[in-house]
């Protein structure tokens, strides 16, 4: 029998998140690369089309581990199940999307079993028989290869969104096996309510055709105006970084991002956005990316389509009236 | 209240980073600061000493250099630091970095452990998850909101896409703190002048010996990411740019 590769799903109210089908991409490519077996599981309560859904996937197995107890998400309810249920199966190597929701107990799940999980990787090498997941590191201004430093089985790593594709998780038949189990009571000490939206939550950004985007490097609240204004001209609405709703110049609705909004407008100016990793996934699927940022070494730039190294204040005033001009002259 | 603050010093958000001559690290050659969202969890820690009396004690783990972000945080009002220090601390994993904290809070009963969520450098986004495992305690990650209530804590977290959860936790717990929670503070000139008689417990890798455990993961190498994308850098004068800028928003995106 080959090793496995096990892919933990992740699902909210008996829904699957899409993320997941990326993960399976994933696991497939590295079973295929390295002689392995793809394997699927899903666990909480009421998963049954779940794992269906998941049996038309390329796969030796599904495992749906039905559990009343784990019904709503809590880290000690994941880590009990999952730790008896991988402790069992030993396989090689498990992946899991790197979500909020993984990033919660992944590490702790990992630590239970003696293992550690590589977080957020955007992608995989195979050199020499050795496995080596890229993520990236110091804000993404570097990537790094990393590897395990045991010889397994219970190797644990977690991809980034979108650094696979879900449409490419190839289609199979796979037997479902459905496990039943229970957490016994006084191993969650939490207790988690209703999952909701802040009310003032308006702005949707993902309708906007375009967008201009502020980070750090617009300085000062008050000189979003530059950045309001050069919105306005073009038609754009306005989004930021995380830091500039942190610090409470724009609202949280404004926010672009693993925990803002994520969009694909057809334009994207970023001005002063260096791109952390968080920011990027919010916005690469943006069809023209506009950088304007004063240092070279920024992320940004990797997923740029036009760069200019400069300080927005420099750059943006004559764009303005350069704008301005094209329009009086298109009239 | 005892609450435990992890910080850790970090390169400066805009500093220009250099590999090593190995390409396993960057060059050390850089300014440093406090990683962001671990100035969060010592002002949130601040707020709750504050709101209901108790201890707040900073730690750190890192070489002779990140003595300055424990200074800074005794002037902001921690009451004591502790440091675990050595040079090659800067290359733990997660898991080694939390034993080693693990270790240095053995016998000192805290009633609360904050970090931030993650780090600028590694993005591990894990030292507490794994502490709250090493302490057998439960935990609650990316943390905007904390009330104490009768049996505990009442906890709002950040969930993705803009959603939020409340949840009860028991003490004592882990918490990770996500920017933006609160408005961090300055440090005073009092604070500052305070700060150098406040108790900074140093410890060293001899004194941690056999606690820290070997690494599970290794970077086998560091490099500049490849590019995603071809991108076209353009030049010249503020005037030039500008001009060939309109020309793109006309041409290409259609906006002018």
């Amino acid at each position: 029998m080959p090793e496995t590769i096990l892919v933990v799903v992740e699902q909210h109210q008996s829904k699957l998140n899409r993320v997941s089908l990326e993960t399976i991409a994933a696991a497939q490519a590295i079973a295929k690369e390295t002689g392995r077996q793809v394997e699927i599981a899903v666990l909480g309560h009421d998963i049954a089309a779940i794992a269906e859904e998941l049996a038309s996937k390329n796969a030796a197995k599904v495992y749906a581990i039905e559990c009343p107890q784990l019904a709503a998400y809590t880290s000690d309810g994941y880590v009990h199940v999952l730790k008896e249920f991988l402790g069992g199966k030993q396989p090689k190597l498990v992946l899991m999307p790197h979500t909020y929701q993984v990033r919660d107990f992944a590490p702790r799940l990992a630590l239970a079993l003696g293992k550690t999980v590589i977080p957020d990787a955007i992608g995989y090498k195979y050199e020499n028989g050795k496995l080596l997941f890229t993520r990236q590191m110091f804000q993404g201004k570097f990537a790094a290869d990393v590897s395990f430093s045991d010889a397994g089985p219970l190797w644990m790593a977690t991809f980034q969104n979108a650094a696979f594709r879900a449409d490419m998780a190839e289609a199979g038949t796979a037997p479902v096996e459905t496990l039943h189990v229970t957490v016994p009571d006084g191993v969650i000490r939490v207790q988690p309510h209703e999952i909701f939206k802040e009310a003032k939550q308006s702005v949707d950004l993902s309708q906007s055709e375009s967008i201009v985007a502020v980070g750090r490097g617009i300085k000062e609240q008050k000189n979003l105006a530059i950045a309001e204004e050069l919105a306005k001209l073009i038609g754009a609405d306005i989004a930021a970084s995380r830091p500039i709703c942190d610090a409470g110049w724009l609202p949280l609705d404004r926010q672009v991002g693993s925990s803002g909004q994520t969009i694909a407008p057809k334009l994207y100016i970023a001005l002063g956005i260096s791109g952390a990793i968080q920011h990027i996934v919010g916005m690469k699927g943006s069809r023209l990316i506009i950088a304007i940022n004063k240092d070279a070494e920024a992320p940004i730039f990797e997923i740029a389509d036009i760069g200019v190294v400069a300080n927005l204040f420099d750059i943006v005033p004559p764009l303005m009236e350069e704008i301005k001009k094209a329009k009086a002259a298109a009239n | 209240m005892k609450i435990l603050v992890c910080i850790k010093q970090v390169p400066q958000k805009d500093a220009p980073l250099k590999l090593n001559e190995t390409g396993t690290w960057i060059r050390e050659d850089v300014s440093y600061e406090v990683n962001e969202p671990d100035a969060y969890a010592l002002e949130e820690a601040l707020r709750q000493k504050e709101k209901h009396g108790g201890e707040v004690v900073v730690v750190t783990v890192g070489p002779a250099r990140s003595q300055q972000v424990l200074r800074e945080a005794l002037a902001k009002g921690a009451d004591r630091a502790i440091h675990l220090v050595d040079d090659s601390f800067v290359s733990l994993d997660a898991v080694s970095t939390a034993r080693a904290i693990a270790a240095a809070i053995e016998g000192q009963s805290f009633d609360m452990v904050f970090t931030g969520l993650q780090s600028d450098d590694y993005g591990f986004a894990q030292t507490g998850v794994l502490l709250a495992e090493i302490l057998g305690w439960p935990h609650a990650t990316i943390i905007i909101g904390i009330e104490k209530t009768e049996t505990g804590l009442r906890l709002k977290r950040e969930l993705e896409a803009g959603q939020f959860q409340w949840m009860d936790s028991p003490l004592p717990c882990v918490l990770t703190i996500q920017s933006g929670i609160n408005k961090l503070r300055y440090a005073t000139l009092m604070g500052i002048k305070q700060a150098r008689n406040k108790p900074l417990q140093q410890l060293t890798k001899a004194e941690l010996e056999g606690k820290l455990g070997t690494n599970l993961q290794t970077i086998e190498r560091l490099y500049i990411p490849t590019k995603q994308k071809k991108t076209e850098m353009l030049q010249g004068s503020p005037a030039d740019i500008a001009k060939k800028l309109v020309d793109v928003l006309r041409n290409e995106a259609r906006v002018i």
